[in-house]
This record gives C-alpha cells, sequence and structure tokens, in this order.
C-alpha cells in the first residue's frame, strides 16, 4: 500500500482514492490483496504466490496454453509471463451460435514482483494440467546464517 | 493480512467456502452444443461430471502440486472448487455427452437428438 502512495501524486484524495480502490480488491471477497503489478481484477491468467524457506512459487492459472510459447522473463527481480491464447469460439460468419464468451482469449502479460532475496539464475518453470509453476530459488547470501561465537 | 489460504495450505479443511464458477464458452452448431470450461489445476481423478434429469454439473477440485512448507503471500485464485451447473434443452441427447479434460480446459460436447438435428427434405415432383 505504501508503494501505491509513492507512485501517485501526493494530493490528499489522490491517496485515499487509491486506498479505497485497494481496499475494495482485497475485500470484494477474492481473496488476500495483490501486489501493485497485479492489473485490473479479473485479469489473464490469475496467479498466485507463495513462498517457502528456501523460495518464491508462482501459479498461474492458464488452462489450454502450449507450453513451449509462453514467455517467462525475470528483468531486476519482475517476474513477466506472456503469450497468446486461441480463441475457441467459433468467429462471426461460422454457421454457429455463440452463448456465452467468457473465456480469456488473445495476447497476455502479467508481471509480479519478487521479493529482493530471490536468485534470477535459478529458476524452473513447470506446466500441468492448465497450471504455469516457477519456482525461484532464494539466494544463499540472503538466507539468514549462523554465527558461531567464540 | 492473512498468509495462509486453502490452495497453498495443504493441512486446510477441504472447501468451507463456495465454490468459484469456472469461465465458459458455449457454442451450438447444426449438430449439437459445445461446452468449453477453465478448471486450471484439476487433473481427471479430481474432475466431476454428472447428469441428473436434464441438469448437467461440473465440478472440479484445484490441486496445486505445492511444497508442504508454502505459506501464501497473495492468491487471487484462493478457492481450490469449480462448479457449474447447466440446464440442457429437450432437444439434446444428454446420454451421448462427450467430455474431455486437457490442460485445464473441459470441453463437453452433447449432440442433439437424431430427430432435432436439421434435415433437408427432399422434395419429389409429380
Amino acid at each position: 500500500m505504501l508503494e501505491i502512495m509513492h507512485t501517485r501524486p501526493q494530493s490528499l484524495f489522490d491517496q485515499l482514492d487509491a486506498m479505497q480502490r485497494l481496499l475494495s480488491r482485497s475485500f470484494g471477497g477474492e481473496g488476500a490483496p495483490g501486489g501493485i503489478r497485479s492489473v485490473a481484477y479479473g485479469a489473464f491468467p490469475e496467479i498466485n504466490v507463495g513462498r517457502t524457506p528456501d523460495s518464491v512459487e508462482v501459479f498461474a492459472f492458464a488452462p489450454g496454453i502450449d507450453a513451449s510459447s509462453i514467455d517467462v522473463t525475470i528483468e531486476r527481480n519482475v517476474l513477466k509471463i506472456s503469450g497468446e491464447r486461441a480463441a475457441a469460439v467459433p468467429p462471426r460468419d461460422a454457421k454457429a451460435q455463440v452463448y456465452a464468451n467468457e473465456r480469456p482469449a488473445g495476447r497476455f502479460s502479467r508481471a509480479v514482483s519478487l521479493p529482493d532475496d530471490v536468485d534470477p539464475m535459478r529458476v524452473e518453470a513447470r506446466y500441468r494440467d492448465g497450471v504455469l509453476r516457477i519456482s525461484v530459488a532464494l539466494s544463499a547470501a540472503a538466507q539468514p546464517q549462523r554465527i558461531a561465537v567464540r | 493480512m492473512s498468509e495462509r489460504n486453502q490452495l497453498t495450505d495443504p493441512k486446510s479443511a477441504a472447501s468451507s467456502e463456495r465454490p468459484v464458477s469456472p469461465a465458459v464458452d458455449i457454442f451450438e452448431d447444426a449438430t449439437g452444443i459445445t461446452v468449453l470450461a477453465d478448471m486450471p489445476g484439476v487433473s481427471r481423478e479430481r474432475l466431476d461430471v454428472k447428469l441428473d434429469g436434464d441438469t448437467l454439473s461440473i465440478e472440479g477440485r484445484v490441486e496445486l502440486d505445492a511444497p508442504a512448507q508454502m505459506r501464501a503471500l497473495f492468491a487471487e485464485l484462493s478457492v481450490p472448487r469449480f462448479r457449474r451447473t447447466f440446464t440442457l434443452s429437450r432437444e439434446l441427447d444428454a446420454g451421448r455427452i462427450e467430455a474431455n479434460l486437457k490442460d485445464g480446459i473441459l470441453t463437453l460436447q452433447v449432440p442433439k437428438l437424431a430427430h432435432a438435428q436439421p434435415r433437408r427434405i427432399e422434395v419429389t415432383a409429380g
């Protein structure tokens, strides 16, 4: 929340407005607050981030994508996931009637801020059952180190 | 800020929360209706497709291969269950539904009953 305040003009109304929007997203009933780089509510793919003692785990829920075409990059601790999903509904001129078209289609791109202590050289990405799982190891230097006292 | 949620805490009780409705595409052509549902993280063992009379229901449980000691930082998908129901109209042949699950997409194809399919009627002369 502090980050949002610093990227916006400092007028009181702007700060209250930014806080209001962050809160309504947080308590809209859909889970914990998103990071500052979470784009619009309902962006595709949805992302969950977790942390273990030695890694950060990012899960992107993206069914029906060709794994080899997903673009995963890390730059300055920002993880970016981009790709494209083909539309499944028939085009307008086909002899078909479309009743629902809720599944996002087309190009997508999402960015996630990673904590400062990640090691961008040690990343693994796996795609299974429509979930892209990206594991980023934490850098060894950032691990708490026990110092012996003589 | 809550640091645990059902999708990343393996020990939490199975869904006390309402399931999420999966996004669907539905279209119909001459031969029948096709439904595609986004159910990421659902494998075949965790998927239930049920037909009860003319009500079709799809339900899937999300399972992530997350490490046991993981704690959540943030979660946009926070309920590990998908569920949605549809009412099939009379001209659909519910008994011949075909279901396919691949990469988290459930595809259902329901053909129309034979007599309900558009047919060209031959006109004889004289």
